[in-house]
């Protein structure tokens, strides 16, 4: 179990637990808006961009080269950046705060 | 097992140059073929535009046989924005729990139907059928209307042996004209009607801002969908274990359809226009000629991709391009992804196997590379289980 907090572009804090899938998911399933997670997953529409607060980036690691090459045109991209879907949900990412990314 | 393999006619040019050359009626076009180049060059709208004249950014162009903008595709930031604000909640209905039913429903019986036959011609028989009663739920509109757009063939601008068919584009026209009017005089809730209201700017839309939504949302989803579906009836022909697989994991449909969409890519490239002097891959680029963005072969791209021409259909990471990429992405790929994902759902609950028997490919002819995007028929049998 791990508690997940995101912070929407509204400034709201949405506190939620999860056990297993991708943060993605549990954003959406959630309804937290600004995740939407179009393509379901699989790392093809970037709509699901968080930004890792840095205290807990240990625990998320680093975006991978794909996410990477997605973001490296997104204007609110930066070194926090992760596109959630790609973030197995497990007891490591217990206690980790996501801000919800600006979009276009 | 070929009948269903869309090979890849740009990876030798891509690996070189990275860029192709095509005319199209005395408008030439370089296409841009690797995935990075294709998301710049997607990125830069300043430099390479989609408000150019309106049919422009089509290829083949649509300048002969269209005067209306369409909206909010020929128009770039930051009016692009109002727009797409204006249009991008009624586009994302397909999400909803009603919407979803109706449109598993519609699935579940034409398949049903296809069951029944000895042979069925796969492109007007089941793809256009599905694809025009699928628009019905898009358009909030009565589903017999479906009927009329079977009726229209399965382009609406092309005729057999004629890329650009300005008499088929003018049936469409003339029909979107006419149920703005109906819409005018008795208003419902229908996408017309929810576009009659609506303002940008603080002012309702024009006719003619309507119409060119509605130009775009009949043209856009009608061979791409067509394609995709008729594509995939040919791959799961050839792969009845696949059937199966998604039957038994289906939380495997997701991954299996970003997987055949990249693959199918069923729009080969998109146009811009040139701004400025410029340049892509080294290579000059001057104002007021065309690129394209050729989805098609980033889709394949190798440093990207492993096994780019294999079909792998719980492909985890996927990054593919097939709904375009940046401001401009597909406005109807929540709609096409619901039809996809209810497609593969139902198929493997009812089908065994289908038998290809008959078929003839559509070859598209794009200067140096001749690309299969799909069939002009698909003749098979559904086979229940």
């Amino acid at each position: 179990m791990a508690k997940i907090t995101f912070i929407t572009r509204d400034n709201e804090t949405i506190e939620l637990e999860g056990t297993s899938g991708s943060v993605m998911q549990l954003a959406v399933d959630n309804n937290v808006a600004g995740i939407d997670g179009d393509c379901g997953g699989v790392c093809s529409c970037a709509t699901c961009h968080v930004h890792v607060a840095p205290e807990h980036q240990a625990k998320t690691g680093e975006a991978t080269e794909i996410e990477t090459d997605m973001l490296e045109l997104n204007d609110y991209a930066n070194e926090q950046s992760r596109l959630c879907c790609q973030m197995e949900i497990s007891e490591e990412l217990d206690g980790i705060v996501l801000q919800v990314a600006e979009s276009d | 097992m070929k009948k269903s393999k869309l090979p890849d006619p740009f990876a030798a040019a891509r690996q070189t140059t990275g860029l192709g050359k095509m005319d199209d009626q005395n408008d030439p076009v370089t296409m841009v073929l690797g995935l990075k180049d294709v998301r710049k060059c997607a990125h830069a709208w300043k430099a390479f535009q989609s408000g150019a004249t309106p049919g422009r950014i089509v290829v083949p162009s649509e300048v002969a046989i269209r005067t209306t903008r369409q909206i909010p595709f020929e128009v770039d930031p930051p009016e692009h924005k109002d727009y797409r604000n204006l249009v991008e909640p009624w586009f994302k209905r397909p999400l909803e729990e009603e919407y979803s039913a109706i449109l598993s429903q519609q699935i579940n019986d034409i398949v049903d139907e296809v069951l029944t036959k000895d042979s069925v011609e796969v492109v007007e028989g089941f793809s256009l059928r599905l694809q025009s009663r699928a628009l019905t739920l898009l358009l909030n509109t009565p589903f017999e209307e479906a009927e009329t757009w079977i009726s229209w063939g399965t382009h609406v601008f092309r005729s057999h042996g004629n890329d650009l068919d300005g008499d088929k584009a003018n049936i469409l026209y003339d029909y979107i004209d006419k149920r703005i009017t109906q819409a005018i005089k008795n208003p419902s809730n229908d996408l017309y009607s929810m576009l009659l209201q609506a303002e940008k700017d603080g002012k309702k839309l024009t006719r003619e801002e309507v119409k060119g939504v509605m130009i775009l949302t009949f043209a856009g989803g009608r061979d791409t969908v067509i394609n995709a579906v008729t594509n995939s009836i040919a791959y799961f022909a050839e792969h009845p274990k696949s059937l199966e697989q998604l039957k038994e994991s289906p939380e495997m449909v997701n991954n299996a359809v970003e997987e055949l969409i990249r693959y199918f890519s069923p729009l080969t490239h998109m146009g811009r226009v040139a701004t400025q002097d410029t340049q892509v891959c080294e290579h000059a680029i001057k104002a007021d000629s065309r690129i394209s963005l050729c989805w098609a072969s980033a889709n394949r791209d190798e440093r990207t991709f492993e096994n780019p021409n294999e079909v792998i259909l719980d492909r985890k990471v996927n990054p593919h391009v097939a709904f375009g990429f940046g401001t401009h992405n597909c406005l109807g790929a929540t709609h096409a992804r619901q039809i996809m994902r209810t497609l593969l759902t139902t198929l493997p609950k009812k089908v065994k196997s289908i038998d290809i028997l008959e078929y003839k490919e559509n070859i598209e002819e794009l200067g140096e590379f001749k690309r299969k995007v799909g069939y002009d028929n698909l003749t098979v049998q559904f086979n229940k289980k």
